[in-house]
């Protein structure tokens, strides 16, 4: 996260500019207008973007659908509004209360709806605004008026000229973006985003997945909560439907996902044009046609669904620079290709001893015996190979070993620490780290982007994690290539770039699941030769194969799995003769042929 | 109040519960076919529900006035109608919007098109409720006849002090609900569509193999699930007064109906639906009028919470 002492990166200094430009440019067009319903106008649509910017903040850059910012945004407007009304609080104060009940009802919102994730999560959150919706009608709040103060209107926020209304608006969205830009281009930015493209693969990766959304549901309710109370302030009534009603949450996720999801400006774009759009077509036929605000706003959504589904922004991009991944801005050709590869070797750990340990670790699947009473350790510096037939186990050991699935016995001790009840990034932070059977690439963004999300698990800062990262690509061979997306890599590089990403976060241990499954005789021997690199910088590696032979070369040691047992260890020599070994993978008639 | 007239009234809500939710568990019925042949989250049901609920209206109110349509069955008779007029409806749009996010198409989605889906159907949520303002217009209306009046008393009992009455229309609602979703079940579990339906939703492209036609089972399916909903909404329509916005509180009981049975499961969905209905009218004895749909908001928000597999559901489907 930026701190104060940081300097502002490039990015944001040139976000910062624009907004500046932005925010002129529109004072000075609201001091050449006078006629009053076009300078409303001007002040409910920057609140709009506002709330835009807020819904994108969490879901635009977490891929976690909100169908209640209402919520925020209600409780921010009702704030306001009975502060003046029962307690005679100014706005002035209001308004920053209600930014911190804002964030406050996020984060308590957050705590127990992050348990879900796609719809179930968009479900649950649909609920809270209508919740609320019938609890301030039952509390008798149905129309709640903001009284004038004729003895002081200017500390109360009561303007007789409407600019400084248009003018407090405005201000509030070159804060709110202001906050976008920094948050975006931040370790914030990019572990959302890797929430957003795999919640697994990131918290695999070292992130820690619930913070990141906490702080984003957080930080997205205290701008909700800012618009709804400046809101109040404008339309001078509140009503429970106006402010927690569907409609103010759909009308958020539309303009954000209209302008361009995940984007600083797509938000603002989307409430530029659409809420100019409907109101001036509601001034003139709400008489005959009093639902077509709501009718533009849905017909605007599904034609952005259908023709544009990541909003105007992103469907400009793709048209002008057709080949471009969506590359984040933080990185871009910041690859340090002299890099010293040995900056991802520890040296601390001395060879032959145990670094992992595991006691009678056992999990079921209903009948279904995954792992089944395993004891095993592996040493400093050795390269162990797990075998079995398939469905021995040995992916469900991996997820034991990493925290995404809890054992039902059993222990697992780390450079003596228990494992048990971490979660993963924690355990990646420890010093595990993993590649998955079915890569899980970010595949919209570069190779080094992808690798720098690993990185900043042992980083400090951006600088440093880009350091890891330019050493990883090195070390697998794709310095090259790193500015490319994801989804352009073969089959091999890929591998190979969740290799980089593992040894990124500076891993004792490295868990490598079938990385040679698929790949042509040469892209193998390709993979073997930088995983024996992998293990001269005194990295331990276990490595899972369903195929014996391209293992028998490699490891030092093998442990063989059957049905969640472990069936056989030690050397390959001695694996490849045993005959308990041969019955699992080749059948008892194959043992007794030769007899 | 004494015990006795406790006991009363938690009969009396009991069963106008079990009537309600008979007509909620047909309504969710229709939502959890959708999701569990297509995966797709449909946020526009309560607006179908709302569409049947006109369609009842309307053609009570044009064809009502001639002497051989107003016997008092006829609303049940257009409530039922509604069900194959709401199924072209959810065909046809199936046909031109929802396909261009669902089955084949949604593999190349971010997200295997669950948030295209979302956005996209709520999309058509805001058309139908905004349009239905315009030509339906905002006054609440209802569709009602001699029945929704009348009531069978059931006692007295415990000595003349305790009599239940129970309401005919709603019982007739009732009954019906019960009906469709019994042969909906039969159609589902007996018949060659029901079997082609079943295989789309256990294994797209396995069903595709084996020559069934996984779009045109999508497009049936979710013309049924809108045509159901549409029915439980005809039935409602004889019930209460309603206006175009009715969907949305309606969609978050259907769904907290559907994510109690289980996502998917038909049997789970009625379930789910029953007991919602029942929840909410036996809580009005205690609490005020206007937190009767804020208690079914905080039980889905807990059900969804802690038990998002549902409790009647037969298979975990909260991936």
């Amino acid at each position: 996260m930026t701190t104060g002492k940081e300097k502002l990166s490039p990015a944001v200094k040139k976000d910062f500019r624009h907004i500046g430009l932005f925010g002129l440019v529109y004072i000075v067009l609201a001091l050449l207008i006078s006629n009053s319903y076009y300078q409303l106008i001007m002040t409910i649509v920057p609140v709009w973007a506002v709330m835009g910017l807020s819904w994108n903040l969490l879901s635009g850059y977490s891929g976690l659908i909100s169908f209640g910012h209402a919520a925020f945004f209600g409780l921010g407007a009702y704030l306001v509004a009975l502060g003046l009304a029962l307690w005679n609080l100014s706005p002035w104060l209001t308004i920053i209360l209600a930014t911190l009940t804002g964030g406050l009802s996020g984060l308590l919102v957050g705590i127990p709806t992050f348990r879900l994730r796609g719809h179930y999560f968009a479900l649950a959150m649909l609920a809270y605004p209508l919740a609320l919706l019938y609890i301030f009608e039952w509390l008798g709040y149905q129309e709640v008026a903001l009284p004038m103060n004729r003895e002081a209107p200017l500390a109360y926020m009561q303007f007789e000229n409407p600019f400084f209304y248009v003018l407090i608006s405005i201000l509030l969205l070159m804060l709110a973006m202001a906050i976008t830009s920094l948050l975006s281009h931040s370790r914030f930015g990019l572990s959302l985003l890797a929430i957003k493209l795999d919640e697994d693969a990131a918290e695999a990766a070292g992130i820690n997945t619930l913070y990141w959304k906490l702080v984003a549901i957080t930080v997205s309710g205290a701008i909700a909560g800012a618009a709804g109370g400046f809101y109040a302030v404008v339309l001078l009534v509140v009503t429970p439907l106006a402010v927690f009603g569907m409609l103010v949450s759909a009308q958020a996720l539309i303009f954000a996902m209209f302008g361009g999801v995940g984007t600083l400006w797509g938000p603002v774009l989307g409430a530029f044009i659409l809420v100019p759009l409907s109101e001036i077509l509601y001034a003139r036929y709400a008489a005959d046609f009093p639902g077509i605000q709501g009718v533009i706003y849905g017909v605007a959504i599904i034609a952005v669904i259908l023709f544009a589904p990541e909003g105007i922004i992103w469907k400009l991009r793709s048209l002008m620079k057709p080949n471009l991944g969506r590359v984040l801005g933080t990185s871009a050709s910041q690859a340090n290709t002299d890099i010293d590869e040995g900056l991802l070797a520890r040296h601390d750990d001395k060879a032959g001893q145990n670094i992992l340990t595991v006691n009678n670790l056992s999990k079921s699947y209903g009948g279904l015996k995954a792992a089944n009473d395993l004891s095993f350790s592996v040493r400093n510096r050795e390269l162990l190979g797990i075998i079995g037939p398939n469905g021995a186990g040995k992916t469900t050991l991996f997820n034991l070993l990493n925290g995404f699935v809890a054992p039902d016995e059993g222990e697992i001790l780390f450079r003596d620490n228990s494992l048990l009840k971490l979660k993963p990034n924690r355990i990646c932070a420890l010093g595990i780290a993993r590649t998955f059977q079915v890569a899980k690439p970010f595949a919209h963004l570069s190779i080094l982007d992808n690798v720098i999300l690993g990185a900043y698990v042992h980083s400090k800062d951006k600088d440093e994690a880009q350091q890891l990262a330019s050493a990883a690509i090195k070390l697998v061979g794709l310095i090259d290539k790193c500015d490319s997306p994801a989804s352009n890599l073969t089959n091999r590089e890929l591998r190979l770039m969740e290799l980089a990403r593992a040894l990124a976060s500076k891993p004792r241990l490295i868990l490598v699941d079938e990385i040679l499954a698929g790949l042509d005789p040469e892209a193998m021997e390709n993979v073997l030769e930088v995983l024996r690199k992998v293990q001269l910088l005194g990295i331990t590696i276990v490595i899972i194969e369903h195929s014996m032979q391209a293992m028998v070369q490699l490891v030092d040691r093998f442990i063989v799995l059957d049905h969640g047992a472990l069936l056989a260890e030690g050397i390959p020599d001695d694996i490849v003769k045993d005959d308990r070994v041969i019955e699992a993978y080749l059948g008892k008639k194959w043992l007794d042929r030769d007899e | 109040m004494d015990g006795l007239q406790y006991l009363e009234n938690f009969l009396q809500s009991l069963v106008a519960g079990l009537l309600m939710g008979s007509m909620y568990g047909l309504m969710c019925v229709g939502l959890t076919v959708i999701f569990g042949v297509m995966r797709v989250i449909n946020f526009a049901q309560g607006e179908f529900m709302m569409l049947g609920m006109y369609f009842a209206y309307f053609c009570f109110s044009w064809f009502g006035a001639y002497a051989f349509f107003n016997g008092v069955w006829f609303p049940f008779m257009l409530a039922l109608l509604a069900g194959p007029a709401l199924f072209l409806v959810g065909v046809l749009l199936h046909r031109i919007l929802i396909n261009a996010v669902t089955g084949h198409k949604a593999s190349k989605l971010e997200a295997e098109g669950h948030y295209a889906q979302l956005v996209l159907t709520l999309g058509v949520a805001l058309v139908l409720q905004n349009g239905g303002l315009f030509f339906f217009g905002s006054t609440p209306v209802s569709v009602s006849n001699e029945l929704s009046y009348s009531a069978w008393e059931w006692g007295p009992m415990v000595g003349d002090r305790v009599s239940v009455f129970v309401n005919q229309a709603q019982t007739i609602s009732a009954i019906l609900a019960i009906i469709v979703v019994v042969a909906f079940g039969l159609v589902m579990a007996r018949t060659r569509l029901g079997k082609s339906l079943r295989a789309s939703a256990d294994n797209p492209d396995a069903a595709t193999y084996m020559g069934i036609n996984v779009d045109r089972c999508h497009r049936v399916a979710f013309g049924f699930g809108v045509a159901i909903t549409a029915i439980g909404g005809g039935l409602l329509a004889s019930n209460a007064p309603f206006q175009p916005y009715i969907g949305t509180e309606y969609v978050i009981i259907m769904y907290a109906g559907v994510v109690l049975g289980g996502l998917g499961s038909v049997r789970g969905a009625f379930l789910g639906g029953m007991t919602i209905g029942i929840l909410q009218q036996v809580s009005a004895i205690i609490l005020p009028n206007q937190l009767q749909n804020t208690i079914i908001f905080v039980c889905f928000l807990i059900i969804i919470l802690f038990r998002p597999q549902g409790f009647f559901g037969t298979r975990d489907r909260t991936a």
